[in-house]
């Protein structure tokens, strides 16, 4: 076996591996058997022409395991609940369309953009309605930013570690490049009046789900998303249009936004009151925790995975920060005993999610593989222990505590808290 | 088929007026080039549209009810799911009673919601959830004040409109910390 340049315990790699060499150099990467043992054959593909070109593209039908984990609706509440992303099959940073996590209060409404309005009103100089065609004609600004459910990851505050997958624990996260029309072009048009600090949103679904921002924000980088990675948003995105809030909780970026208000304080709507609010020990709670905390996760290897064969890995995950860019993410494969800095993919875009990948080699013991991220802010992400101690048990919201993989030495991969 | 005689000046004012609700001309610039094309709309016309209440009031329709009045409609809307007496049901929340300090919390509209207005808001745009804005405004009235009722905070007889919502005391009002500033 070759000597590798050990950067951390129990097998982690340093990561300028990842730059200078082919995973193929490192000695003991074992090739497929069934494959490698055989005399190759000409496929039959390779024998008939396919299928030709088509109007609206599909995956494989070999990767039609690669799904939402979409939960069914109570009949009581039609279309209320979610869908996750499969993080643990997908490489990158860009989350598929038809992948993108959804969250509902009322269901997905069927809506005719020539008939759907954007109107601003309240403390405006002057009341304006917005076709969906207006707003196609406005100057468009592209970025590619993260959006993530405050209630993501929640599971990971019960009491017992759930076996499951990433996509069960962490799957209300996604990433896509939005692009739209600035909040703050549509409401210097209207004119904002002198006593306007909160901007409050509603859309067109049937539960009229309405949050409140403040004006900072939403003169800073807020914008009417139209294109979700190219096309126009899908219908469970907001189509036509939806606000997009970047880095803070996604409950905030209302879907088929409708109604923008200027007004001098927040409407305490039932989302930002009765839920989306993180209750302490005190019996107190905080309301309008906006920014999505520091945090990151390990998608390969994680939760109900299975290592085929000792030897070579790669560690991947990703990282996000609602405060900004991520510095920096540390991986331990010895349970927190020793860390080392893992490699950042390109160059991380501010507010969107950032891929990191450090090699390692598995020995064939047990191991504790973990990831933490630090943001530009120097926000470092906090262990499940130190953010359980920032609320009452009964919070769900805004869990950004670090994911702990266990592996055995039969390889099985389990979700851990310890 | 009738076509009315129009003067050169309506033909003027009806080409004008298209120009600007089509967005094009010069109507869609601004002095600097920019494009603007919001049409305007006054505030009177939203009224029935904008169903936003806010905290102090702001927003309430006309129209009043009673917890009186309010026991019919909730037991025909809201019972099968919420309860007779509040207690919720399977993934249906609570109404009434709870603590935000027991273990584990029991978080409802006497416990935790800080304003009325939010009930008012949140009743008339999304419940029930199979027919959201079905009810007529004084039947929000009444199964506001009703629930209200139940949670001890108004009488039974004590009518609720927009002129007595700011009486109305939430026990929770001051159980939240703003985060809105911390950035």
């Amino acid at each position: 076996m070759k000597n590798f340049d050990l950067a951390a315990g129990n097998g982690l790699i340093n990561r300028r591996h990842m730059l200078s060499l082919g995973m193929a150099s490192f000695g003991s990467v074992v090739v497929s058997k069934s494959l490698a043992a055989q005399t190759p054959d000409i496929p039959a593909w390779s024998k008939s022409p396919g299928p030709g070109a088509s109007e609206y593209g599909a995956p494989s039908r070999f990767t039609d395991d690669i799904k939402r984990l979409a939960s069914a609706s109570n009949p009581i509440t039609p279309g209320t609940g979610a869908s996750r992303t499969p993080l643990h099959l997908l490489q990158g940073t860009i989350t598929p369309n038809s992948l993108h996590f959804e969250r509902h209060h009322s269901g997905v409404p069927d809506i005719d953009p020539a008939e759907h309005r954007l109107i601003i009103h309240g403390m405006v100089r002057q009341p304006l309605v917005f076709s969906y065609e207006d707003l196609l004609a406005y100057p468009q600004t592209s970025h590619t930013y993260f959006l993530e459910c405050s209630g993501n990851s929640g599971a990971s505050t019960g009491a017992n570690a759930v076996d499951t997958s990433a996509a069960t624990l962490h799957g209300l996260l996604s990433c896509a490049q939005w692009t739209g029309v600035m909040l703050s072009t549509l409401l210097d048009e209207a004119g904002i009046g002198p006593d306007a600090s909160w901007v409050m949103a509603t859309g067109a679904d049937a539960a009229s789900l309405g949050r409140s921002i403040p004006l900072y924000k939403a003169l800073n980088d807020v914008f009417i998303a139209l294109y979700q990675n190219g096309e126009p948003i899908r219908p469970e995105q907001g189509y036509p249009m939806r606000m997009f809030v970047p880095g803070w909780e996604g409950n905030v970026s209302v879907k088929w936004l409708t109604q923008i208000k200027l007004t001098d304080g927040p409407a305490n709507f039932k989302d930002e009151t009765s839920r989306y609010t993180e209750l302490l020990t005190n019996g107190k709670a905080l309301q309008f925790t906006f920014p999505m905390g520091v945090k990151s996760l390990i998608t390969s290897p994680s939760g109900q995975m299975s290592l085929q064969r000792q030897g070579l890995h790669e560690v991947t995950g990703l990282a996000w920060s609602g405060h900004g860019g991520i510095r920096r993410v540390e991986v331990s494969a010895d349970g927190g005993m020793t860390w080392t800095d893992a490699h950042l993919d390109q160059n991380p875009a501010n507010l969107a999610l950032v891929r990191f990948r450090i090699p390692w080699q598995w020995s064939g013991g047990p191991a504790i593989l973990q990831s933490r991220a630090t943001d530009a802010t120097g926000n470092v992400q906090p262990t499940r222990e130190a953010v359980l101690a920032l609320y009452s048990s009964a919070n769900r919201y805004h869990f950004n505590g670090i994911q702990r993989w266990a592996v055995s030495v039969q390889g099985e991969v389990k979700n851990v808290y310890a | 088929m009738f076509m009315p005689k129009l003067s050169i000046l309506s033909v003027t004012a009806l080409v004008l007026t298209s120009l600007i609700l089509m967005g094009c001309g010069t109507a869609s610039m601004n002095d600097t080039g920019q494009i603007m094309l919001g049409q305007p709309i006054s505030e009177a016309n939203l009224q029935g549209w904008d169903l936003i209440v806010e905290p102090d009031g702001r927003g309430l329709p006309s129209g009043s009810g009673t917890a009186a009045q309010g026991q019919l409609v909730y037991e025909e809307q809201c019972a099968a799911c919420h309860g007779q007496q509040g207690e919720g049901g399977p993934s249906v929340p609570i109404l009434v009673g709870g603590s935000t300090t027991s273990t584990p919390p029991n978080l409802t509209v006497g416990s935790y919601w800080p304003f009325a207005s939010t009930v008012f808001d949140y009743v008339r745009r999304a419940m029930p959830p199979t027919a959201p804005k079905s009810l007529s405004n004084a039947e929000v009235y009444q199964v506001v004040a009703y629930v209200l009722n139940m949670n001890g905070i108004v009488t039974r007889d004590f009518v609720l409109d927009k002129n007595s919502f700011a009486q109305v005391q939430m026990p929770n009002h001051d159980g939240f910390i703003d985060r809105s500033q911390v950035q």
